[in-house]
Order: C-alpha cells, then sequence, then structure tokens
C-alpha cells in the first residue's frame, strides 16, 4: 500500500532545533571552506597565467593579488586550505574508524583549529619575507 | 490520485550503484593533496609580490614545475568531486540539478588545465 502521508513526514536532522555542536560546525565549515576555494584556487590559476605572459601582464596580477583587496581574499583562502586541509586528514582518519568518540572528536577538532591558526601564521610569514 | 503502480514511482530513484567508486576516488585525491599541498604552499607563499625573473626562474625549476603541475591537476578533480558532492546535495530542481553540475565540472577542467598549461608553458621557456 502506498505511503498516505509522503512528502510530509520529518526529515532527520532537524537542523532548525539543533543545538549546535563542534562536530557538525567543523562539517559545514569544511564545506564552506571547499566551495570558497574555488576562488581560491581561479586566483591561483590566474596569477600562474600571468607568469606564463609578459613581465607587464605579471606585474598587474600580482599588484592585484598582493593589494589589499586581493591580498585579504588570499589570505582568507589560504586560511580556508589549512582549515580543509587538517579537517580533511581528520575525516580520512575518521573513515579509517579511529577517533569516532565523542571526546576524540572534540579533542581532535580542537587540534584541527590549532594547526589552522598555527600554519596560517607560518604562511603568514613566509609570504611576507618572501619576494 | 497517482495511478501509476508503487514501483513505477520509485523507479529511476534510487542509487545509481556508482556512490562507492566517487567516494573512493575522493579520498584518493585527498591523500594526493596532502604532500602536493605542503610542497606547493610554501614557495608559493614566498613567489607571490615577487621579481618577475626570480619567480620565473622559481617555475622554471622542474621540480617546483611539477608540483605546480600535480597540485594543479589534483585540486581541479578534488574540486569538481566536492563541488558535485555539495550540489547533489543542495539542488533539488530536475533543471537546475545537471546545468549546475555541467557547469562546476566545465569550470573545473577549465582552470585545472589552463594551470597546466600557465606552469608547462613557464618551465618549457626555461
Amino acid at each position: 500500500m502506498a505511503d498516505v502521508n509522503r512528502g510530509a513526514r520529518p526529515l532527520s536532522p532537524h537542523l532548525t532545533i539543533y543545538r549546535p555542536q563542534i562536530n557538525s560546525a567543523m562539517s559545514i565549515f569544511h564545506r564552506i571552506t571547499g566551495v570558497g576555494l574555488t576562488l581560491g584556487f581561479l586566483l591561483g590559476v590566474w596569477w600562474f597565467l600571468g607568469l606564463a605572459g609578459r613581465p607587464e601582464r605579471f606585474r598587474i596580477v600580482d599588484d592585484f593579488l598582493t593589494g589589499w583587496f586581493g591580498g585579504l581574499i588570499l589570505i582568507l583562502s589560504m586560511v580556508a586550505l589549512w582549515y580543509h586541509f587538517f579537517n580533511g586528514i581528520r575525516h580520512l582518519i575518521n573513515d579509517a574508524g579511529y577517533f569516532l568518540e565523542r571526546e576524540d572528536v572534540q579533542n581532535t577538532s580542537i587540534a584541527v583549529l590549532a594547526g589552522t591558526g598555527l600554519m596560517a601564521v607560518i604562511t603568514l610569514v613566509v609570504a611576507l619575507t618572501g619576494g | 490520485m497517482d495511478f501509476r503502480t508503487d514501483r513505477q514511482r520509485v523507479q529511476g530513484l534510487g542509487s545509481a550503484k556508482e556512490g562507492t567508486g566517487h567516494w573512493w576516488s575522493q579520498r584518493l585525491t585527498s591523500i594526493a593533496l596532502i604532500p602536493l599541498t605542503l610542497l606547493f604552499i610554501f614557495p608559493f607563499a614566498r613567489a607571490l609580490g615577487g621579481d618577475f625573473e626570480a619567480v620565473r626562474a622559481l617555475y622554471g625549476n622542474p621540480f617546483h614545475a611539477i608540483v605546480a603541475i600535480l597540485f594543479i591537476i589534483a585540486t581541479a578533480i578534488h574540486l569538481q568531486q566536492g563541488l558535485q558532492v555539495v550540489i547533489e546535495d543542495y539542488v533539488h530542481s530536475k533543471a537546475v540539478l545537471p546545468a549546475a553540475l555541467i557547469a562546476s565540472a566545465a569550470l573545473c577542467w577549465a582552470l585545472g588545465l589552463t594551470g597546466v598549461f600557465a606552469v608547462a608553458k613557464i618551465a618549457f621557456a626555461a
């Protein structure tokens, strides 16, 4: 017999009445950073295309990407990249079946945030002391 | 009133029987990107804002050129796979879904191959 309540059934999880948790927040940010990094990838490819051309062309692209606006986008992309990098490793470890207990999830999430902060600072220092 | 049988109603709405392959392929590009990101990001960060000739010399080096090309290829594939999953999760319109999938795949391939072309041109000119 066909389901008479089709389409009106409650769907899980009930996001609107869910208390925010670190694991759901980490998962949502993984997607946001992943989608957002499309822009960072596009800008990186644009930079290489500029580098493949004439010096004047490169200067225009490079000046934009190291200016306040382009620089801000690149710094945000860089932080997003490290977050996605460390959280991706956490997901791979979870996929292998490890660190799935509640305390483990919280501790590894904090480790992801710490790693992101550390590598973001290191990368920024490398970028600013470079050419 | 729906005159279709229960079977007709659900046919074609199930698994496409290829989810595992996509999932596994996404893990492979993830794993590849761990060393590639570490090798790519610091020379790139250092090169930004650099002198044209110096940066050309950096990516004229075969090691840095190959790392950049591998990073760009793995990123393009991983980005296409990731965008596909996100689009499949959130886009429910049967008209918009294929258009969004095609557009995102086209963008990823275009960016990836443009990036590979640019780095190869730099490396071969060195």
